[in-house]
């Protein structure tokens, strides 16, 4: 029982930055209706710049997360403006081979700056420790913080979107850019800005993670991205409740896969996760159905 | 030469493809034997044949399908596997010629690759764009996480299978396939001439099905999927094909590359492999078969030369930025505006002599 309430605590935690990851690829998706293959790899650069900060700048642990946000919603902004907004108003292959190019682009570019070594990231908590029925259950500090920044995240994001002007402009370009533009909506704006939050959330994600699991190479964001982007499809990708619950699932599916199942086989099941959902229920969990217009 | 002008420009096409690549072998050979190729070129022709058999089966999906397939390299390690498999069973079955085993080794890693491209192309292709290419990297995912699993040997008493389980239960024997280490102690048959051959083999099929009616109906899917459902054509079938088509190319190549090497990861045909094809194919140009090949044979042989070799750590971050470039440059508006101004002010100011 307390094994299975362990494993269940982990996959929570993993699950979490799952969900922070799958927002990001949520917005995006919802907003510019393009599968941005590049924000994996921006969880790696936010954790990287964390692990420089504190590192070689000896900067207190909150401080590196104010800048690894910084620096990833500029990132996410210049990526937006130099790779995707050229490609507006092409078809999609063409804009999801130019968001392989920059997720090729940012893990080379990693891999020359930071090379290939596997760096020990330092967490950034200073939480300890909870220890729960006798110390048979530990909750790492790690894995609090991770829920609750998740938590507030999405409360965050959902008064964000559902209250504020800005949030409704991005609601609005969702639905359709056109009219939206007719209504006095600066649409490129709004597109930046959805990239800029996505950004900044996917660096959140990528102290977490590496919080969590202490090792850094400029790959480590790749597989984390895809699984994310296979939680948000899962919950229904454009809805924010979605995100959360998809990001929650897989990560208690990954870990008890490996836990229960077999560890090696854990990624094909986690894939296999998704491969079922686009068969059975494209729209996701908590997604629309939005019927095919000729 | 009267014969050659008399034909269908799609024949004419095809025998002077034939006649390149087969010129091109030659020289290969001819520099070969002067002694005029380094070693480490020597070592790529190999690999260079593959990677002209996988973008030429990549550009089938990408450029005339019209879909972006990311697990191709899936198909790959089908092939390869079962082809490093199917050749040391037929050697330890007493089959002693290298080409009847090599040829062998391609059949089956075609067939078994065919067949996994099938099983992935039947639920996949009821998708489309992003989601195609999401769950077309999930599946290349999986068939590797698969076969890293896979443990398999062969002796007296015929082939042993594990999943999961290095102990194999075997009377002496040699084990073939072990888990995450790959494929072990294979006997190396694969040879240039070989390659060359698939290469043949593959451009055949490739060309002759784009110039078919199956590939006219091909190319109509990707150009308006609504528009060809709409005068009958079963859009599904026809995208299958193509599928099935290519992961079946991939097979053979992945057959030939398994065997070039004594030993080869699962690994070795993750994601990263699937997107150098992808960038041979989209470099070379989608939809040219031509541009895929000088793409894959220039982009591998070219970090082997000496001058590209200090260069060797840049090589990915420039395909990256080239990637990127080729994309904006040949989808932006405002930027193939520019590249054809001139052209279209002659095109137009010869329009209005004609008014």
């Amino acid at each position: 029982m307390m094994t299975f309430l362990t494993y269940l605590v982990s996959g929570v935690s993993l699950g979490s930055v799952y969900a922070i990851i799958a927002l990001g690829y949520t917005m995006v998706y919802g907003i510019a209706k393009m599968l941005n293959f590049a924000h994996g790899d921006v969880i790696m650069v936010g954790a990287y710049i964390s692990f420089c900060t504190t590192s070689y700048l000896h900067l207190p642990a909150w401080l590196s997360v104010v800048f690894a946000v910084a620096v990833c919603t500029a990132l996410g902004v210049v990526i937006e403006g130099l790779a995707y907004k050229p490609l507006r108003q092409a078809g999609s292959l063409a804009v999801l081979i130019t968001a392989i190019g920059v997720s090729y682009f940012l893990q080379n570019a990693a891999q020359l700056i930071w090379t290939s070594n596997t760096k020990v990231f330092t967490s950034v908590v200073g939480l300890p420790s909870v220890r729960l029925f006798g110390g048979r259950l530990t909750i790492t500090g790690e894995t609090i913080v991770t829920v609750l920044a998740c938590l507030l995240i999405m409360a965050g994001l959902t008064f964000f979107t559902g209250g504020t002007k800005l949030g409704k402009a991005m609601r609005a370009c969702s639905e359709d850019k056109a009219a939206a533009q007719l209504m006095g909506i600066n649409v490129n704006a709004t597109i930046s800005m959805t990239f800029a939050i996505g950004s900044a959330l996917a660096a959140v994600a990528g102290v977490l993670l590496c919080s969590s699991y202490n090792t850094l190479i400029p790959t480590a964001g790749a597989m984390p991205g895809i699984k994310a982007f296979t939680a948000a499809v899962f919950g229904g990708i454009g809805s924010i409740p979605g995100a959360l619950l998809g990001g929650l699932l897989l990560g208690i599916i990954e870990i008890f896969a490996s836990a229960y199942l077999s560890s090696e086989l854990s990624l094909a099941i986690v894939f296999g996760v998704l491969i079922v959902v686009l068969l059975v229920k494209p729209s996701g969990l908590l997604g629309r159905y939005v019927p095919e217009k000729v | 030469m009267n014969r050659l002008r008399t034909m269908k420009p799609a024949a004419r096409q095809n025998l002077i493809s034939y006649t390149l690549v087969t010129a091109a072998y030659l020289v290969i050979r001819l520099l070969q034997g002067q002694g005029m190729l380094s070693r480490s070129i020597q070592g790529q022709l190999v690999p260079i044949c593959c990677y002209i058999v996988m973008a030429l089966s990549l550009n089938l999906v990408v450029g005339i399908s019209g879909e972006l397939s990311l697990g191709h390299a899936g198909f790959m390690s089908v092939g390869a596997f079962s082809g490093v498999a199917a050749a040391v069973s037929l050697e330890s079955g007493g089959v002693g010629s290298p080409a009847v085993r090599l040829v062998a080794a391609m059949a089956v890693g075609a067939v078994l690759a065919a067949a996994a491209g099938f099983i992935v192309g039947v639920p996949a292709l009821r998708l489309q764009g992003d989601y195609l290419a999401i769950v077309t990297l999930a599946f290349g995912q999986i068939i590797v996480n698969i076969l890293q699993c896979v443990y398999l040997g062969v002796d007296a008493g015929g082939l042993h299978f594990n999943f999961l389980d290095a102990e194999l239960h075997m009377e002496g024997g040699v084990s073939i396939i072990s888990g995450p280490k790959g494929t072990v102690s294979v006997t190396k048959i694969a040879s240039f001439t070989a390659g060359f051959l698939l290469i043949l083999v593959a451009l055949a099929v490739v060309q002759n099905l784009v110039n078919s009616r199956a590939g006219r109906a091909i190319m109509a899917t990707r150009d308006n999927r609504i528009a060809t459902a709409s005068v009958g054509i079963n859009s599904t079938k026809y995208r299958l094909m193509a599928f099935v088509v290519a992961a079946a190319l991939a097979g053979a190549a992945g057959a030939l590359y398994g065997l070039n090497y004594s030993s080869v990861a699962p690994s070795k045909f993750d994601y990263n492999t699937s997107i150098l094809v992808l960038v041979f194919v989209v470099l070379g140009g989608l939809g040219n078969m031509w541009g895929s090949i000088v793409a894959a044979a220039f982009l591998t042989a070219l970090p082997e030369t000496p001058a590209m070799r200090g260069l060797a750590d840049y090589r990915m971050l420039v395909y990256a930025v080239v990637l990127i470039l080729v994309m904006l440059g040949t989808n932006n508006p405002s930027v193939q505006s520019f590249l054809n101004g001139k052209l279209r002010r002659k095109k137009r100011r010869k329009e209005g002599a004609v008014k």
